[in-house]
């Protein structure tokens, strides 16, 4: 990009302008200060977020579930590399971007998760030479739309960018959908635990026929021959198997690490050296971090939709007692419907206490999958109502952040 | 209640009509069957079945726009379940299960798609998308408001012999008045009680799960306290009469 020696000047006022706000709204405990830094730089400079991706090699990481996570395992194994620029604390939108970009001027890499909604603009901006596509469900239907019309517009996006590699999972049928528009796709057989929104074909609307592993709909939309397989622990593609050795529980982690290992290799990072850097992490901006706490162990987890939670409830200790902290906030989906779409049915008993502001939302529910609870909004307050011992803590976007900020502020107190 | 036969519960094709979440409502029926005596049970029909015809009631959820035209025709295929919705069934038909059992649905490209002609009712869509909390007044004696959350474009008009199921407070409905100005939610046929609300609907509003229930078994029921019931009505209060007011926290009753 060439700019005048003027229009350069601004540019770097802008990003050093919306430095000093990040610093400002950290010193004064407002925040982590992405967002407000983004947005300063972004009001001075609108073509910051394209002037600060100039140069660089971006993977654009979106989906439904399992953004965060994946950008970190993403960083992880480009860092074997170089310094590496990366929205780590999830500020998923243009400003998150500038922010993360800023922050570490020098690297040749840049992974940034993108909310579903703002792709198309962050690409635009940012020409990436990877996006990662990881699943598509429902999610907040309220706030964004029902999830062909998300995969729709993610679709429209890609094909903007014939020279963009979209990594890709190829057992979400919503997913192959959406990529389908791009020119280049590596596609990754990477599993699919949810399939309550692909039953129908994205494309037609008919029942789509099951066929072993793979899937087809009379209209043509067919699973697609993948470049990667995951099979258990091992990762199959470029005619090598990895194994992926993950501290981070789950089966949905292990599909999340594999789309990364395979956007890793694209841009030229062995597979083996990839899944080694990822099996260094233990959180992911505080989820699945463990903390002492009283005579308790809590074990933070995130769950925000019905695919989500179906990943976590195989996740779940038997051994454990459980806390589930509810919210229905504007960025959680105001509407708490989806907690009958969540197979609570087969939880097996153990000591439960429902909580956050829509406590008593989820106390029905659970009333009615028959599993007795106690129900306390507070979820600090709620944790006494559960025994020493190992607990899990589940909770939705907004209700996770509040604990945990809740939880981090009473650990530094004196 | 001992020896009473079980109440049979259809959900018809969740899979397809199951975006919000409705199924719900079978899960709501069946247990609060169970918790007075009375067994009941949930069939879960998918497309590629044949529904069965002698169920006592069936359900419809809502559903994306590609999928409820689906919908329309996989009913119209099954004439025998068709029959039972009109004549002999208790039906709930919620969002685009409600669109789908009238005379006719436009899309947003404006062509008009047949449904399955059970109600007199034709949709088409709104200029804007109503997404909230919505409260009605039912129109059966002593339910009284019923509250839940809407997320639909379809704009519904009734028949002039065709009644609705609420009155508007909050939110949008049917977006349609009936012959009084009144705004309406939904319609109640002597078979159908249709509505746009999800929540489920029966989750949020018990009383209405009741009723359904006690057509069908042919006696009033006792009602049940269910903890955190109470308090769940409160998280949603009609928002007009809290707006401007600090949001209270919500009230947990004791537990037993």
């Amino acid at each position: 990009m060439v700019l005048s020696g003027a229009r350069r000047g601004w540019a770097r006022f802008a990003v050093r302008a919306g430095c000093w706000a990040g610093w400002l709204s950290r010193r004064v405990g407002l925040g982590a200060g992405s967002i407000i830094g983004g947005r300063v730089t972004l009001w001075l400079d609108r073509g910051a977020l394209s002037g600060l991706a100039a140069g660089r090699r971006v993977v654009l990481v979106s989906g439904t579930n399992g953004k965060t996570t994946t950008s970190h395992l993403l960083a992880a194994a480009l860092r074997t590399t170089g310094p590496v620029a990366h929205n780590a604390s999830g500020s998923n939108m243009a400003d998150g971007a500038v922010a993360a970009l800023a922050e570490v001027p020098d690297a040749r890499y840049a992974v940034l998760e993108v909310d579903e909604w703002h792709l198309r603009a962050v690409a635009r901006a940012v020409e990436p030479a990877v996006v990662i596509l990881l699943n598509l469900t429902r999610d907040q239907l309220d706030r964004g739309a029902e999830v062909r019309a998300v995969a729709a517009a993610l679709g429209a996006a890609l094909a903007e960018h014939p020279r963009t590699l979209v990594v890709a999972n190829a057992d979400d049928p919503m997913v192959v959908w959406a990529a389908s528009a791009a020119s280049r796709v590596c596609w990754v057989a990477a599993g699919a635990g949810w399939v309550g929104d692909s039953v129908t074909c994205p494309r037609c609307g008919s029942i789509l026929r099951a066929d072993g592993p793979t899937w087809n709909c009379p209209c043509g939309l067919v699973r697609p021959t993948p470049d990667w397989w995951l099979t258990a622990q091992l990762l199959a593609g470029q005619g090598l198997s990895t194994r992926l050795e993950l501290r981070l529980p789950g089966r949905c982690n292990m599909s999340n690490a594999a789309l990364a290992v395979a956007a890793a290799a694209a841009l030229g990072v062995s597979p083996r050296l990839a899944a080694a850097a990822m099996g260094g992490l233990d959180a992911v901006a505080g989820r699945f971090a463990v903390i002492q706490r009283g005579g308790q162990e809590l074990r933070l987890l995130l769950a925000k939709n019905p695919a989500g939670w179906v990943e976590t409830l195989c996740v779940l200790e038997q051994a454990r007692s459980l806390l589930v902290v509810i919210n229905a906030r504007e960025a959680d989906g105001r509407d708490t419907s989806w907690l009958w779409d969540v197979p609570f049915e087969g939880l097996p008993r153990r000591a439960i206490v429902a909580s956050g502001e829509r406590a008593a939302d989820l106390g029905v529910r659970l009333s009615y999958a028959g599993l007795e609870h106690s129900t306390e909004p507070d979820p600090v307050a709620a944790l006494a109502h559960l025994p020493a011992g190992k607990v899990d803590v589940v909770a939705n976007y907004t209700a996770f952040r509040q604990l945990l900020g809740r939880l981090a502020k009473e650990a530094t107190a004196p | 209640m001992t020896g009473q036969s079980s109440i049979r519960i259809g959900l018809l094709i969740p899979e397809v009509l199951g975006t919000y979440s409705d199924a719900g409502n079978a899960t709501v029926l069946a247990q609060r069957a169970r918790w007075r005596g009375i067994p009941a049970e949930i069939l879960v029909i998918n497309a590629d079945s044949t529904p069965p015809a002698a169920l006592d009631v069936y359900l419809l959820g809502g559903g994306e726009d590609t999928a409820q035209i689906f919908a329309a025709q996989w009913l119209g295929r099954h004439a025998q379940l068709c029959h039972a919705l009109a004549n002999h069934a208790q039906t709930l038909a919620v969002c685009a299960g409600l669109q789908v059992l009238g005379q006719s649905m436009r899309d947003r490209s404006g062509r008009d798609h047949p449904g399955l002609g059970v109600l007199d009712i034709n949709t088409a869509p709104g200029r804007h998308r109503a997404v909230g909390e919505i409260v009605t007044t039912c129109a059966f004696p002593g339910i009284g408001q019923l509250i839940g959350f809407e997320n639909h474009l379809g704009i519904t008009t009734l028949g002039p012999h065709t009644g609705w199921l609420g009155a508007v407070v909050t939110g949008t409905g049917n977006g349609t008045r009936d012959h009084t100005g009144r705004r309406t939610d939904g319609v109640h046929t002597d078979r159908v009680i249709g509505s746009y609300l999800h929540g489920p609907i029966l989750a949020r509003n018990p009383a209405l799960a009741d009723h359904i229930l006690g057509l069908i078994a042919g006696q009033d029921l006792a009602p049940i306290e269910l903890p955190d019931q109470a308090a769940m009505r409160q998280t949603h209060p009609d928002p007009v009469a809290v707006r401007g007011r600090l949001r209270r926290r919500p009230r947990i009753p004791t537990q037993r």
